[in-house]
């Protein structure tokens, strides 16, 4: 039987941590690409959150947690995939030409989840995870650049330019003859 | 502010993270500008498009199953109960008819008012927030930020203000759900006190702030203004709680 102090420890764990498992395994989700890498990443990183849980100090579980899902998911890459081609970044976010696609002629098929998730898909990694920390999770700039140990203005680079990105493919994929 | 100036500010300006003056140059400069004004609605398309709940990958029940069966008192109460596990199934399930039958009971003799059942939810919303340590959804101290994180969120802007003068700082803000609909929550700090104050376009006529009685330790008050009902809620004592909303509700200005 566990010592009583590591039974509390469980306890507290579970009811800080574990309510923000949602949000580890989508964010592993969305890296891996599969529910079974996304799984093991998800499940590593909670039980690495265990074992570090006595040095948690802040008052956000769910960052706390996410960074570690973010951590293991790259240690878990260096093992298992050759490296995803990654793109180059420059601070010029108008260098992808906006060219005002006009995104309101194709609201209606928004609804559409399947082809917001393959332009999301196709998001090289450093953009994905910005996207899914930001509009699914809701995280500030702040705390997105200390998740990804990145400057703010990375942050925000890095938005805007997948913004673009997720902009185009989907007028593509809706207007293919308006591809401008 | 020109085109240049605004393009790169539409992006934070969605997601809540420009300061209040940037905020009215930038309404202006879209105001008068079709084509930025395009391009922020084409960025709300996409928000829009990005939160949709089939986008989201909710945990498989069997990776919790796991983790938890990984942590060291789940390890423990799971050999337990597999020893014994026709009479810990019985036992249990005789116990949760027990609990269910003297809860039926002693509703059926109590049956409190909507109010007191109201005030109940608004207790346990206060609560479970502070125990899954999810006070706040966005942590700001600005009210410019905060107001703005709530547009697309709910169907209704709710008043925001930071009271920090006041000894009230405003510390951010979260979307709850309560009395059957999504509320917005506006969370201050009294010393080492939380304040949770709901927010939600009201079905009552308007009404002063009064205490309701206090549940569970946590002090309750109650208001009704321009449409809007109001519930403060938080351990800090009465009095305290009771100028705090007097505060809030003094001209109950709200941020543009």
């Amino acid at each position: 039987m566990a010592p009583v102090d590591e039974r509390e420890r469980s306890e507290l764990f579970e009811q800080t941590v574990l309510p923000h498992l949602d949000s580890a395994y989508n964010l592993a989700r969305w890296l891996a690409g599969n529910d079974h890498d996304a799984q093991d990443v998800a499940q590593e990183a909670s039980l690495r959150a265990f074992k570090y849980f006595g040095s948690f100090r802040g008052d956000n579980a769910r960052a706390w947690l996410l960074s570690i899902v973010r951590n293991s998911f790259h240690t878990w890459l260096r093992k298992n995939r050759p490296p995803e081609k990654t793109v180059e970044m420059t601070d010029d976010i108008l260098d992808i030409e906006d060219s005002s696609v006009n995104l309101e002629t194709v609201n209606p098929q928004f609804a559409d989840a399947g082809a917001v998730r393959r332009a999301i898909a196709e998001l090289p990694l450093e953009f994905r995870e910005i996207v899914i920390l930001r509009e699914m999770e809701g995280f500030s700039y702040k705390e997105i650049a200390a998740m990804a140990e990145v400057p703010i203005g990375t942050v925000m680079s890095r938005l805007a330019r997948a913004r673009k990105l997720l902009q185009k493919s989907l007028a593509a994929a809706f207007n293919p003859g308006d591809q401008r | 502010m020109n085109c240049q100036q605004a393009k790169p500010l539409v992006g934070p300006y969605a997601d809540g993270e420009l300061d209040a003056a940037a905020i009215l140059e930038l309404e202006k400069h879209i105001h008068d500008c079709s084509a930025c004004a395009l391009e922020w609605r084409n960025l709300q398309s996409l928000k829009k498009a990005l939160k949709q709940d089939a986008l989201y990958f909710s945990a498989p029940t069997e990776l919790r199953r796991r983790i938890k069966a990984e942590l060291p008192s789940a390890r423990t109460a799971v050999t337990r109960r597999s020893i014994w596990n026709w009479n810990w199934l019985t036992t249990a399930t005789s116990g949760a008819f027990a609990v269910c039958l003297a809860l039926l009971l002693l509703t059926a003799q109590t049956r409190p008012s909507p109010q007191q059942q109201l005030a109940q939810e608004v207790v346990s919303c206060h609560v479970r927030s502070l125990m899954a340590s999810h006070v706040t959804d966005v942590a700001s101290t600005d009210q410019h930020t905060v107001k703005p994180w709530f547009n697309g969120k709910l169907d209704f802007s709710p008043p925001v203000k930071d009271l920090a003068p006041e000894g009230f700082p405003l510390t951010g803000g979260r979307l709850d759900y309560l009395d059957g609909r999504s509320v917005a929550a506006l969370v201050f700090q009294r010393h080492k006190h939380t304040i949770n104050l709901l927010v939600w376009p009201a079905t009552e006529a308007d009404s002063k702030p009064a205490p309701v009685k206090a549940a569970q330790g946590y002090n309750l008050i109650h208001w009704s203004k321009a449409g809007m009902a109001f519930w403060a809620v938080s351990d800090l004592n009465q009095k305290e709680l009771m100028e705090f909303v007097q505060d809030f509700a003094s001209d109950q200005a709200v941020s543009p």
